[in-house]
């Protein structure tokens, strides 16, 4: 495995290993921008629409006497099917009242359906049964020709570089078409480009991820991206590099053990970094949210409990007594220590602030601002508040 | 095709090939109904002029499809008199708050850096000169503190100012805004009219949809009514009338609150 991850295997195999990579990173590019326009599962139609196009390709390359088993020949005629496939799912969102998800599911089964039909019809065909086209549903990486896999890297490349070309209107129709209009885009012509590369960076995918889950490459890489940033940029970027990264594992675990289909490989390796991003990405984790709610919790008890404390309640709640202990408020017979009764009586202060803010002429706008946490001091200038102190007159004096 | 119409105005040529904006018979229906019908409209140079009219009126469809964001049935919008494919950079556009994707991964700057997309284009780079008129452009509004907070995390009157600050970067001479006010806090209300104000004092012309019949008079100098008809143009002091409130409104609007209004 490591000599794989290494590039040790021999020419080949590290050349299988770029092209997956390659494909991996320009993959998770395309299926950010897609991810970003809501329009993620078109890409399962377009990928199950390429098999009847690839078997039509195998057979028509036998019957003019070839070698059915050309990669470039398979490509193109998968690329002729799935291009076939949206234009009817285009068509029938258009111009009926279907919605895209029920066109994108009448399309998909229709033409993987039929797919499957000329598949079997091949299998019993003497020259099809060694063709291993069934190697195009899940992936294969055993017995990739050193041009299969330059095709595979460049093809992506390709694909990569239009992409990148076009980020600009692509983010700005994705973040609010109307205004992409208005601005002199157009959003169709973008939205049929983006369409295309997503069929391009499939057709190129069918060898190495195979056609049932070519799509995982294009949702999961940006879906775990996103939990990173709040910047597109940076989300498509992280994104190509989740993508690159399940590409080369995927790759080089199948070089070691050829038995394993790739696909699931990969698509297994990008769930990992997904499930790693959900759990652990700052900001949008769910273990930093769950920090984030505890941290207002405590804040919440606190601010409560000092409150209390400053108008001589009793606390009754064990976590508050607790926390106001560990935070050296309160001693353990529930009397406030020095330093609880000072900060008690700033907060007092600052709510009786807050309610001279609303009614204040000048500053009764801020009061939206009050959500039981923030200071004053954070809303307002020094200045401010002496105002409102003097307002408050001979009532704050307690 | 064009549709024969009796003018419902003074449907004549005068002030086209001048006129920031102006519309001839702009007709634009959502399935069989019309809900703008054969609108004509002059946009004054250098001034601000509100659009009023009923909930369902079509001010905000007059609007967009002023803009080509929605096809119009018929009629003719001229910029300048000519074309919004010649006039694209010199049009800015405020569009209502709830079209946007909150939680889409973009920031504050970013927002603003779509407003010179007609520089940047397809491959230059984003330089120190384009954030630097971005920013300014966010100080203009308020918000400048805010750069790098994502779009959704900002309260609703922070990200009309964010789209106003968007606007601003395109150094546009017309500003069409839908609904500027719409739930926004007083102080984004004081914020944007300010810059509203100073934009008409640089010379630029100002149109916006609006709401509130009590701030028209402070706040704009022309005014448009309709109701799916044109049924009034011109200064607030001559086509801001108890007369023509009613004929807009109906009896949506009491005879009391009109003369409140319009005092």
């Amino acid at each position: 495995m490591l000599d794989a991850l290494t590039f040790q295997l021999g020419y080949n195999a590290a050349l299988v290993t770029l092209g997956a990579t390659m494909l991996g990173f320009a993959a998770g590019a395309v299926g950010a921008f897609l991810y970003l326009r809501k329009r993620a599962l078109v890409s399962d139609a377009i990928s199950h629409a390429t098999l009847p196009g690839l078997v039509l390709a195998f057979i028509g390359m036998v019957a003019l006497g070839g070698d059915g088993r050309a990669l470039g020949g398979l490509l193109l005629g998968s690329a002729g099917s799935a291009l076939v496939g949206l234009w009817v799912t285009n068509w029938l969102t258009r111009t009926t009242r279907l919605s895209e998800d029920a066109a994108i599911g009448a399309v998909l089964s229709v033409f993987f359906g039929f797919g499957i039909v000329l598949l079997t019809v091949v299998q019993n065909m003497s020259a099809g049964r060694q063709a291993g086209l069934e190697g195009f549903l899940l992936g294969s990486t055993a017995g990739m020709l050193r041009s299969d896999a330059i095709l595979i890297a460049v093809g992506s490349l390709v694909v990569l570089l239009a992409t990148l070309y076009m980020r600009r209107p692509l983010l700005i129709t994705a973040f609010d078409p109307g205004y992409a209009a208005v601005r002199g885009i157009n959003t169709h012509r973008f939205d049929m480009a983006l369409m295309v590369l997503v069929l391009g960076i499939t057709v190129v995918g069918l060898k190495v991820v195979g056609l049932i889950l070519i799509v995982a490459m294009l949702i999961i890489p940006p879906v775990a991206a996103r939990f990173w940033s709040e910047n597109a940029v940076k989300v498509v970027g992280l994104s190509a590099l989740f993508g690159g990264l399940s590409g080369y594992i995927g790759a080089a675990a199948s070089a070691t053990a050829p038995a394993l289909p790739t696909g699931p490989i990969i698509v297994l390796t990008s769930f990992a970094l997904f499930v790693l991003s959900l759990l652990l990405a700052p900001g949008r984790g769910l273990l930093a949210m769950a920090l984030r709610h505890r941290r207002l919790q405590k804040q919440v008890h606190i601010r409560q409990g000092l409150l209390a404390l400053a108008r001589n309640q009793a606390i009754y709640e064990g976590f508050t007594r607790r926390l106001l202990r560990r935070a050296g408020m309160m001693q353990a017979d529930g009397v406030p220590t020095l330093e609880g009764r000072k900060e008690a009586s700033q907060l007092l202060h600052d709510e009786a602030l807050w309610q001279e803010l609303r009614r204040s002429q000048t500053l009764s706008e801020l009061a939206i601002r009050d959500d039981g946490l923030t200071r004053i001091a954070e809303v307002l200038t020094a200045d401010q508040i002496a105002a409102l102190d003097a307002q408050l007159g001979p009532k704050a004096v307690s | 095709m064009s549709l024969q119409v009796a003018p419902t105005g003074p449907a004549d040529q005068d002030g086209v090939d001048t006129a920031p904006l102006a519309l001839r018979g702009l007709t634009v229906a959502y399935g069989a109904e019309p809900v703008v019908f054969s609108v004509d409209m002059t946009v004054a140079p250098g001034a601000m002029t509100a659009i009023i009219g009923p909930n369902g009126a079509g001010k905000s469809t007059l609007l967009k499809a002023s803009l080509g964001i929605v096809t119009p049935l018929a009629g003719q919008i001229t910029y300048w008199g000519d074309g919004l494919a010649r006039n694209r950079n010199r049009v800015a556009y405020v569009p209502q708050r709830a079209s946007v994707d909150w939680d889409f991964p973009t920031q504050v700057l970013d927002v603003v850096l779509m407003g010179l997309y007609a520089e940047l284009g397809l491959l230059r780079r984003v330089r120190p000169q384009h954030i630097a008129r971005a920013m300014a452009c966010l100080t203009r509004v308020g918000m400048q503190d805010f750069a790098d907070r994502q779009i959704g995390q900002l309260s609703g009157g922070q990200q009309q100012r964010v789209f106003l600050a968007r606007a601003l970067a395109q150094h546009a001479d017309l500003f069409l805004l839908d609904e500027p006010f719409a739930g926004v806090d007083a102080a984004t209300e004081e914020a944007i009219i300010t810059v509203l104000k100073s934009l008409k004092d640089e010379g630029k012309t100002v149109v916006a949809v609006h709401h509130d019949l009590s701030t028209v008079d402070t706040y704009f100098d022309n005014v448009f009514l309709i109701n799916r008809r044109r049924l009034g143009e011109g200064p607030v002091s001559e086509a801001f009338t108890p007369d023509a409130l009613q004929a807009a409104y109906g009896g949506r609007l009491s005879d009391g609150l009109i003369a409140a209004q319009t005092g």
